[in-house]
């Protein structure tokens, strides 16, 4: 029988790879009688899902950080230093 | 098809500025280095704008540029300061969650509806609090996988290590987010 360690460590690499035959029995026996496993494999599935919709989460009609003006400012003038048509 | 017209960079910065901030400070999470990319970005977009070809939206286009600037990044990082220490992943003894026969210990406490959970304002600051608080390293190989959705095969290459162990620093930052949570968020 897996201890809670080694299932955990399956329930995360199955979020990179596929299991061996073996490793999704063994996987599937302790998830059947583990409550906090069973638990702790919904909560990766949760966190992966929170970091995927984090990731489309830059769109500037949602509320975020702004860009600094001052850091706005500075960036406008290297443009205009590096932009031979630029008209300043 | 090359553009005649001069780059409309400042247009650019105007338009999109804060889109690529954001794009940039979630991946590399920190404002200076985020900056920094933004710019390194434009002025970048600024050389190749005689090679844009107009099929894909300017954001699109830029997006994609910073894109490979963030990934510049990370490479230069694990060229320079190797890969996340060791001794700086593993959590303390003391904080193991597992007792001496590696079973939960305590028993871990359900987290309700994730669904629920995703539409929580708590949920989502207490989510980048924890981010913040992984070791920088770990926390950059985390979201290189996570947000950026690269697969497993290209991190390994990119960063020249085995694929078992980015399973075990992947499998660390996964059990410190989750114990951060369900510290700071469910408890």
């Amino acid at each position: 029988m897996l201890t809670c360690k080694q299932a955990s460590e399956l329930i995360s690499e199955h979020q990179e790879r596929p299991l061996t035959r073996r490793e999704r029995w063994g996987l599937t026996l302790h998830l059947a009688i583990c409550i906090s496993c069973r638990r702790f494999k919904r909560q990766l599935g949760l966190l992966r899902q929170a970091l995927r919709q984090l990731a489309h989460s830059d769109r500037e009609n949602l509320p975020g950080p702004e860009l600094p003006p001052q850091a706005r400012q500075r960036i406008r003038r290297s443009l205009n230093e590096h932009d031979p048509h630029s008209s300043e | 098809m090359a553009s005649e017209q001069p780059a409309p960079a400042e247009q650019w910065l105007d338009d999109h500025g804060t889109v690529l901030y954001r794009y940039a400070l979630l991946r590399l999470r920190d404002s200076d280095q985020a900056e920094e990319a933004v710019q390194e970005t434009l002025l970048a977009a600024l050389q190749a704008w005689s090679r844009y070809s107009g099929n894909a939206s300017v954001r699109t286009w830029l997006i994609g540029i910073l894109k490979h600037k963030i990934l510049d990044q990370f490479r230069r990082e694990a060229r320079e300061q190797g890969l996340p220490d060791p001794q700086e992943t593993v959590p303390d003894d003391t904080d193991s969650p597992f007792n001496s026969r590696e079973h939960w210990a305590p028993r871990l406490a359900s987290w309700g509806d994730p669904e629920a959970a995703l539409q929580d304002s708590q949920f989502w600051r207490i989510l980048q609090e924890c981010l913040d608080r992984l070791p920088p390293r770990l926390a950059r190989l985390f979201v290189l996988r996570e947000v950026h959705e690269d697969e497993t095969k290209e991190i390994c290459q990119e960063l020249a290590i085995s694929p078992t162990n980015l399973w075990t620093m992947l499998y660390r930052a996964r059990m410190r987010l989750r114990q951060c949570l369900d510290t700071n968020w469910v408890g």
